[in-house]
């Protein structure tokens, strides 16, 4: 299908700004911080219209700038003018194939809307949930149409890792005539958009469509295969893959290394959220794998992670759920709307504190929580200031359960199990630049988390897609 | 889905079964471990890979009944697909000829203990297992292990068969006896181990023991399986799930095997798997 490329031209502009940003409704906090579902609800057909109206179509448009894939973004919003939704739709994927994850998860704020021209002086176009819009839309009236794939180049692509980075390699080469399978290690493909987020901020279902859709194009998606386990990469590249790309995420967590630690009821942030979205451990016993529901939970650290498990937490009965974190909220690395949804819901935030040791009962479950106060200090390494423990200002505070959600660190299986794929000190895969994702073995590339340390869903796609520009020029010069 | 080739029942609580695995059964080595879960909404279990048949394709599990996912494997017939099968998981047994090797088995670890005492006595080791139960009728592969050891030391704690009493006793009889023992391998109930590991402790015999903690995905992405072991954290799915039993400390492996003792209660009792 030929796609018609949208005109682009700025008229009427004078009337526009009248117009203010549109509100996406939600589900209410109290209500909310009892249930699973998606707490925005999404634009109606006249709020996106009112929104797109807003654009100002600019004949350089900022907005793409800011764009890790480089999504047209004026053109699709001039399409929701023309109430072509599932036009818009199809425009996105013709660069980035996860636009229903994207509108959800994406940090708008300081990509594309934070170069929005409407920004400098009032409130930028909500491209986020524009995005979104489209993307349900498409879904829910059954429009989704598989493009057409180009002949078979012949050539076979292995991609380590279902996530973010892996799907959009995948979708890519697939679009190039490349034949490509996916291996993921657990039993459901999505990488982090599965184990990771939550059903309320990311529901499942439109991860499985987002899937389904790559399984429609050719795709082949084999679950339960632990590469670096089972079969090796060299394996891969020896069983006749042409390519491979590894997008196997940070997926090690990071503990404190703090005494007590081991304490029953207390988590890696993966482990619980995990439990929670893989397993379904909120549904237990409908599903088998528990959950534990603390009362009086403290959750560390303060990225996105962080306020995922903090709000898991309320909605599973917790009665005082802390967000504990040693700086203070200005160095907050999480989306300040996750961070205002948590407020919203009623999680408290305790600043400027660390934990420096837990206590526990006789059974060995966590019943406190030994804590230092802090104050900020000269600036560190990455330009915050540091936090300085003050001295004699121990408290303990009570809890029942606690979630460390301070980063994640490279998970060496697949490393290891590859001779000649060069690491840094980290642990994290060496490439030779950005721009191809290209690693120390011919033939193998890699993006995402393995190559930068935790970062955000839309990075690892925009790293992804260079790569498989990258893998599709190799692929077609090699013999 | 991997097909389930035969499930048998070995004693009153614990099964057999062998399971359609290619590529698990030709990567495998002793020590390591499958993730088995039965049903999409099942539980994702650790069980040690007992044996494997790189001809058929298989591999072989050895399981207790104690939990709703062993329940419903225990009632799973031959031609049922289990829903998920992921291996081989861990890091396999370090082996070499280290002279004389003690394998103790304990109730269902002797099924663990099986492909250590295979890889030992391939590897050219002179191996004595000691096997035990709490009563004749749950002991479990004799036979099997008789074929394959040197020596072979049978006890049950009602002295139905075998020697009367357990097997830290007997492994306890077997150093007076001086017998050199080289290394020692103990696999059981935890509390088992712990008290192997204080027999073998005065003598400075290096003890191996395989931890069984609870595990989600196994593959060292979330620290639910983590062990203390000499003052380190280290995760039994990657790093293990064999570790050097002086120095570990067995009362945290314990306590945190018990986290969900009143949800497994409620789990079984809502499993219809054998009505």
């Amino acid at each position: 299908m030929k796609r018609r490329k949208p005109e682009r031209g700025a008229d009427v502009m004078s009337k526009k700004e009248k117009i203010p940003r549109q509100n996406m409704p939600e589900q209410d906090p109290m209500v909310r911080s009892k249930n699973f579902d998606e707490v925005p609800l999404g634009y109606t057909e006249e709020q996106a219209l009112l929104e797109a109206g807003r654009c100002l179509q600019c004949k350089k448009p900022q907005c793409i700038e800011g764009c890790p894939v480089d999504v047209d973004i004026p053109g699709f919003i001039k399409l929701i003018t023309e109430k072509d939704f599932t036009g818009a739709a199809r425009w996105i994927k013709g660069t980035n194939s996860l636009p229903a994850v994207c509108g959800r998860v994406c940090p708008q704020e300081s990509q594309c809307e934070s170069l929005c021209i409407l920004g400098k002086k009032g409130e930028p176009v909500a491209v986020g949930r524009l995005e979104r819009f489209v993307a349900d839309y498409e879904r829910n009236t059954g429009a989704v149409q598989v493009p057409e794939t180009p002949a078979p180049s012949g050539k076979r692509v292995a991609v380590v890792g279902s996530g973010p980075a892996g799907l959009t390699v995948a979708g890519d080469l697939v679009k190039c005539g490349h034949k490509v399978t996916i291996f993921e290690g657990l039993h459901k493909a999505g990488g982090v958009l599965i184990y990771g987020i939550p059903e309320f901020r990311l529901p499942k279902d439109i991860v499985d469509a987002e899937i389904s859709y790559l399984e429609k194009m050719g795709v082949e998606v084999v679950t339960n295969a632990v590469i670096g386990r089972g079969k090796t990469v060299d394996d891969l590249l020896n069983d006749g893959f042409d390519a491979v790309f590894l997008g196997v995420g940070a997926g090690a967590p990071v503990f404190m290394n703090i005494p007590g630690e081991n304490l029953s009821g207390i988590y890696s942030a993966n482990e619980y959220l995990t439990r929670s979205n893989l397993m379904k451990a909120y549904r237990f016993p409908e599903y088998d794998t528990p959950i534990a529901r603390g009362k009086n939970v403290a959750v560390l650290g303060a990225g996105n992670v962080t306020m995922d498990s903090a709000r898991t937490a309320l909605r599973l009965g917790a009665e005082n759920v802390s967000v504990v974190y040693r700086r203070t909220e200005v160095e907050m690395p999480a989306r300040a709307e996750e961070v205002h949804h948590a407020k919203q819901e009623g999680v408290q935030f305790k600043l400027l504190t660390n934990p420096v040791e837990y206590i526990g009962d006789e059974n060995g479950w966590v019943t406190g929580m030994k804590c230092i106060q802090m104050e900020l200090g000269e600036p560190d390494a990455s330009g915050r200031r540091s936090p300085v423990p003050i001295k004699g200002s121990e408290f303990v505070l009570d809890v029942d359960m606690v979630v460390v959600a301070i980063g994640t660190n490279a998970n060496p299986v697949v490393p290891v199990t590859t001779p000649g794929l060069e690491t840094n000190k980290w642990g994290y895969i060496v490439v030779a630049d950005g721009e191809t994702g290209r690693t120390s073995r011919e033939g193998v590339y890699a993006g995402g988390d393995i190559v930068t340390g935790s970062a955000t869903v839309i990075l690892a796609m925009g790293a992804a897609k260079k790569a498989a520009k990258a893998m599709d020029e190799y692929l077609k010069n090699k013999k | 889905m991997n097909r389930i080739v035969n499930n048998t029942q070995l004693s009153e609580n614990v099964f057999r079964m062998i399971i359609n695995a290619p590529l698990i059964a030709a990567k495998r080595k002793a020590g390591q471990f499958v993730v088995i879960m039965t049903e999409e909404k099942g539980e994702r279990v650790p069980l040690t890979i007992v044996d494997s048949d790189i001809d058929a394709g298989t591999v072989t599990i050895i399981f207790q009944v104690v939990g709703k996912t062993t329940m419903c494997l225990a009632a799973m017939k031959e031609g049922e697909d289990l829903f998920a099968v992921l291996g081989p998981l861990g890091t396999p047994t370090e082996m070499e000829n280290f002279g004389t090797a003690v394998v103790v088995g304990g109730g269902v670890g002797i099924g663990v203990a099986y492909p250590i005492i295979k890889a030992l006595k391939e590897a050219g080791n002179k191996v004595i297992a000691i096997i035990g139960a709490r009563t004749k009728d749950i002991l479990i592969l004799e036979d099997e292990i008789q074929k394959t050891c040197d020596k072979l030391i049978v006890s049950t704690d009602d002295g139905s068969h075998g020697v009367h009493g357990f097997v830290t006793n007997v492994l306890q009889d077997l150093i007076d006896s001086g017998e050199v023992v080289n290394r020692v391998y103990a696999i059981g109930p935890v509390i088992m181990m712990k008290f192997l590991c204080e027999v073998t402790r005065p003598y400075k015999i290096k003890t191996i023991v395989s931890l069984n903690p609870i595990m989600v995905d196994a593959t060292g992405m979330c620290g639910a399986c983590r062990v203390a072991v000499g003052g380190e954290t280290k995760f039994a799915c990657v790093d293990g799930p064999e570790f050097d039993g002086h120095g570990v400390d067995f009362d945290l492996l314990m306590n945190r095997l018990r986290m969900y003792n009143d949800e497994e209660e409620e789990a079984r009792k809502g499993c219809r798997c054998h009505e």
